[in-house]
């Protein structure tokens, strides 16, 4: 017989015991190892999906910050240009005014230079010019010059009219010095008695006169008593012409002054007029 | 030479024996708890964990699969009873290379009892899952005629299960015993891997069809519903 009876039921026994045994020790203890970690697993995926999200979260945060970013950055660039822009305009603007103002000042320092020059030129010339005459005309000047100026004094003594002839007696009357006859040269005799003699016809008076040599009068012959002078010589027309154009230049610079930025054509005819 | 290890007797008062087949099976029960036992007393939880954890858990893990596979819906209900199944015959048949070792399950008490253990537990868990009146009713669906037949389908599947082991078991263990004598080099070493996956395949087919019992006896009440419906 193949089949032993309590072998059947030992075996059985061992093997329900066998059953228990493994479920006690194999099992259990590898089911529960197993579903340990693949809850951790399942833990750590569902934080790494938190983390994941939330890390998109912020990656979308960010993108949409950098966006925002992004624009403004190109308004404010593009503000600042514009400002940049006008500010240049301005600026260069202001240059620009502040150059032309620059050079109307030059140009008016050089009109004014200019001028000043002209004038010194002027002053100078006409210094030399009077200078030169009045060398020339002491060169002229002699005893015959003399002789006939003197003869033209006694004229215009003996010409003035009633007024001055009254004005010039007083004048000689309250004299409390003698009368002084300047002359350039020294008079010949008859001609200082001819001035003598024309003097006392004038004045009706015995006048006491004396004759006096003076080079300042380049030639020309002039009475001075107590404030009065008649005289008549070159250095008097000298100075009259030179007063008359130094009255003339004083004229033609009295509209210079004046002229505003554009003086060429307002002095054109002020100029004009001067030298008329 | 003997057919069966049962008639290998150590000890024997009256009924009470202690044969070859029973000392194997506690050596066999001995060798699996003590390896659980060793493995398990430190079970890593981590991603980091040893190479025999790694096995014992590919092995727990391969049988619910292949219970889940068979269809029955919670494996672990079943893991205890049918992973002991393949366990123990597997590792008898793996202990064939071990010298003058003689497997269990080459005993016709062995795979007997194995086969009376799975005719007990199919209706246990059959009448678990649907009730012992709905169980039951399985015996004469579809017809009451059906009854003699379901039963000595019942008792035949058994037999069936208990003769298929012992018979490739033992024949296993025979021809290598008979090669031994007549061709005592190669050829014994060759039948011995065929034996080792004569074992593989014969624990993988009692253990299958034990679980495809189980889950027969199961998906009956589940088909049930559904028949009413239509």
């Amino acid at each position: 017989m193949l089949i032993d009876w309590f072998t059947v039921g030992a075996q059985t026994v061992n093997f329900l015991i066998l059953v228990w045994l493994l479920k006690r020790f194999l099992y259990r203890p590898i089911l529960h190892a197993i579903d340990e970690r693949e809850r951790r697993i399942a833990a750590e995926l569902a934080d790494a999906d938190a983390k994941k999200a939330e890390a998109q979260k912020e990656r979308d945060d960010f993108q949409h910050k950098n966006q925002i970013f992004d624009q403004q950055r190109a308004e404010l660039f593009g503000q600042v240009a514009s400002e940049a822009k006008a500010e240049r305009q301005r600026l260069l603007n202001a240059a620009r005014m502040a150059a032309e103002v620059l050079r109307d000042q030059c140009m008016e320092t050089l009109k004014n230079d200019a001028h000043n020059l002209n004038q010194a030129i002027s002053r100078q010339t006409q210094q030399e010019v009077f200078a030169i005459a009045r060398k020339v005309l002491g060169d002229l000047a002699s005893a015959s010059l003399e002789a006939q100026l003197g003869e033209m004094f006694v004229r215009r003594l003996r010409e003035l009219d009633g007024p001055a002839k009254t004005s010039l007696a007083e004048a000689l009357a309250v004299a409390s010095g003698p009368v002084i006859v300047r002359s350039a040269f020294e008079l010949p005799i008859p001609q200082c008695a001819a001035i003598r003699q024309t003097l006392n016809e004038a004045l009706a008076a015995e006048t006491d006169i004396r004759f006096e040599v003076s080079a300042d009068l380049i030639s020309g012959i002039e009475l001075v008593a107590n404030g009065w002078k008649v005289a008549w010589s070159i250095a008097d027309y000298v100075a009259e012409l030179e007063k008359n154009v130094g009255g003339l230049l004083e004229e033609q610079c009295k509209p210079k002054a004046r002229s505003e930025p554009k003086p060429v054509p307002a002095n054109a005819p002020a100029d004009a007029e001067a030298i008329k | 030479m003997h057919l069966s290890p049962d008639e290998l007797i150590f000890w024997q008062y009256g009924f009470f024996k202690l044969n070859a087949t029973i000392v194997y099976t506690w050596g066999l029960m001995l060798v699996l708890v003590m390896g659980a036992k060793l493995v398990t007393r430190k079970l890593s939880l981590d991603l980091q964990r040893s190479r025999w954890q790694n096995l014992l858990e590919i092995i727990v893990t391969v049988i619910v699969k292949q219970i889940e596979e068979v269809g029955l819906s919670e494996p672990r209900k079943y893991l205890g009873f049918l992973g002991t199944l393949f366990l123990f015959v597997a590792t008898a048949s793996l202990c064939t290379i071990i010298p003058y070792y003689e497997p269990p399950t080459g005993s016709l008490s062995t795979t007997a009892a194995l086969a009376l253990c799975v005719l007990i537990a199919v209706p246990l868990f059959g009448i678990e899952g649907q009730g012992l009146g709905a169980y039951l009713k399985t015996y004469i669906e579809p017809t009451f005629i059906m009854l003699p037949f379901n039963v000595i389908g019942e008792v035949s599947r058994t037999l069936a299960l208990a003769v298929r082991l012992f018979g490739n078991m033992m024949s296993g263990a025979m021809i290598i015993g008979i090669l031994l004598t007549i061709t005592p080099f190669i050829f014994p070493i060759v039948m011995t891997v065929l034996g080792l996956l004569t074992g593989m395949v014969q624990a993988y087919i009692f253990s299958i069809l034990a679980a495809v019992y189980i889950a027969a006896a199961m998906s009956t009440s589940k088909r049930r519903p559904a028949l009413n419906k239509n």
